[in-house]
This record gives structure tokens, sequence and C-alpha cells, in this order.
């Protein structure tokens, strides 16, 4: 087995390993830490895809971001030392059984589809490439889309303040 | 570095964490331990869109972009939701969704 299979192999089972955790701990605390562990495994699955940037807006934002935003509402709202009580017994048939049936389908037509990759040559992912098209106007430009996240971004900033400003 | 690795292993991984994710939304009733849940479904759809921008059409960045603009999208929502907690925190003093069915206060 080559190096990178295995390298592959470890952080598909990290991946899997820990998010069946982070839905299954019955502390609070540990769960979000397992979900840190998720996304810093899938990280390393795009450093293997050879997309750094998008490697390192994983990490700063979704590990470093959004993990440190649940983690601070988690002490804000419960206690550490509190336990889960074990979820009904019909709750935890239904989730499974969705997730089994559902992942037995998805993963039955991902191996009957045939897909065909283009013969287009491949580009080379470096930071001036992605830089050049998400400030684009033209062909391959992501301008919109990049104006529309940062309005959306504002609006968020300013309701999150809103609504958690306390009184009136 | 994705040689002999082929497509199918990647998006196995990513439909199976996408259904763990959907599991734990069903089976959670904290509200916070429903927004990790979410955020592991964000996660895996992420993976793909890279997965397909790498594998079947490495020419352009569109699944990179689209996976870019996912991850914005989930850093709102993730604000919004959690300033929402916070404030049904300091009306009912828990944030369990069996506790919380009415919007009266």
């Amino acid at each position: 087995m080559e190096l990178n299979q295995l390298m592959f192999f470890l952080l598909a089972g990290l991946i899997l390993f820990f998010s069946v955790l982070a839905i299954t701990s019955r502390k609070i605390l540990r769960a979000a830490i397992y979900l840190l562990t998720v996304l810093i495994a899938t990280s390393g699955l795009y450093f293997m895809l050879n997309y750094e940037f998008m490697a390192a807006v994983q990490l700063t934002l979704y590990a470093g971001g959004i993990v440190v935003l649940i983690i601070f509402s988690i002490l804000l709202t419960s206690h550490i030392s509190h336990k889960f009580e074990q979820p009904a017994l019909a709750n935890v048939f239904a989730g499974a059984l969705t997730g089994i049936l559902g992942c037995g389908v998805a993963i039955w037509s991902i191996i009957k589809f045939p897909f065909v990759t283009t013969t287009q040559p491949a580009l080379v992912v470096d930071m001036k490439v992605v830089g050049t098209q998400l400030m684009n106007t033209g062909d391959y430009g992501y301008a919109l889309p990049f104006e529309v996240i940062s309005v959306l971004l504002l609006a968020a900033m300013i309701a999150a303040i809103i609504i958690a400003k306390k009184g009136n | 570095m994705i040689q002999d690795i082929p497509i199918q292993y990647f998006l196995i991984v990513s439909t199976t964490m996408f259904f763990i994710g959907v599991c734990g939304f069903i089976i959670r009733r904290n509200l916070i331990t429903m927004l990790m849940a979410i955020e592991l479904i964000l996660n895996a759809v992420n993976i793909n869109f890279v997965v397909f921008n790498k594998f079947l059409f490495p020419h352009q960045l569109q699944g990179h972009f689209f996976a870019l603009i996912v991850v914005a999208i989930a850093a709102a929502e993730a604000s919004v939701a959690i300033a929402l907690f916070i404030n049904i925190y300091r009306r009912f003093t828990n944030i369990e969704v069996e506790n919380i069915s009415e919007m009266k206060y």
C-alpha cells in the first residue's frame, strides 16, 4: 500500500470515528472537541487534494472560528460536568434507520455511477490564481458571489448583535 | 498526491459523514449539539464540492469557490444561531428543545 493511500485511510478513519463520537458523546464539551478533530482531519483531506488555500480557510475559519464560538456558547449555557440523559429508544431507532438507509442508497448510487473526467489540462492552483479568479469579473471570475457573501456576513453580524443584546 | 485513490473513496467518506450528521440531528435534544450536527452536514457537503472539482473538472475552480462560500455561510449561520441560543437561555434558563415550545414571552 502506498504512503498516500495510508494517509487517506488514516484521515478517513479519523473523520468517521470522531464524527460518530461527536453525535453520541454524553458530555457536551467533549462533543465539541470531537467536532474539532473532524474539522482538522477534513483540512488534511484538502491538503491531500493540493488545495492549500481551502485547507487554510478550513483550519482558521472552521476549526479556529466556529468551534471557538460553539465552545463559548457551551460555557455560557450549560454546566461542564452535566451529562445528557440517554436519548429515547424510538429516537435512536429512527435516527439510525434514516442514517443507514440513506447512506446505503447514496453509496449504492455512487458506486454505480460512471464518473467521466474532463480532458482539459489541469490548472495549477496557487495563491495567485485563486486571488485573480476571486476578484475577476470576466470569464472564470467570482467577484459577484464574493460581494454577495460579504453583504450576507455584514447582515449576519448586525443580526447577531441585535438578537443577543440585553433589553430593548 | 491523489494517484491510486479513486473518487468513490472520497465520496463514500463524505456521504457517511453527511448521514452521521443527519442521524445526530434526529437523536440529539440539545440546541447546541444539533447545531454541531448541522456543521457536520455542511462539512461533508464541502468535501463533496472540492473532490468533484479536483477529480472531474481540474481546469477550473468552481467547486473550490463554492466550498469557500459555504464555509462563510456556515460562519454566518453559526453566529446568528448562537445569538438566538443565548437569548433563549436568558428567557428559559435551558436550551433543551423539549422545554422550549412557545415563542411568546
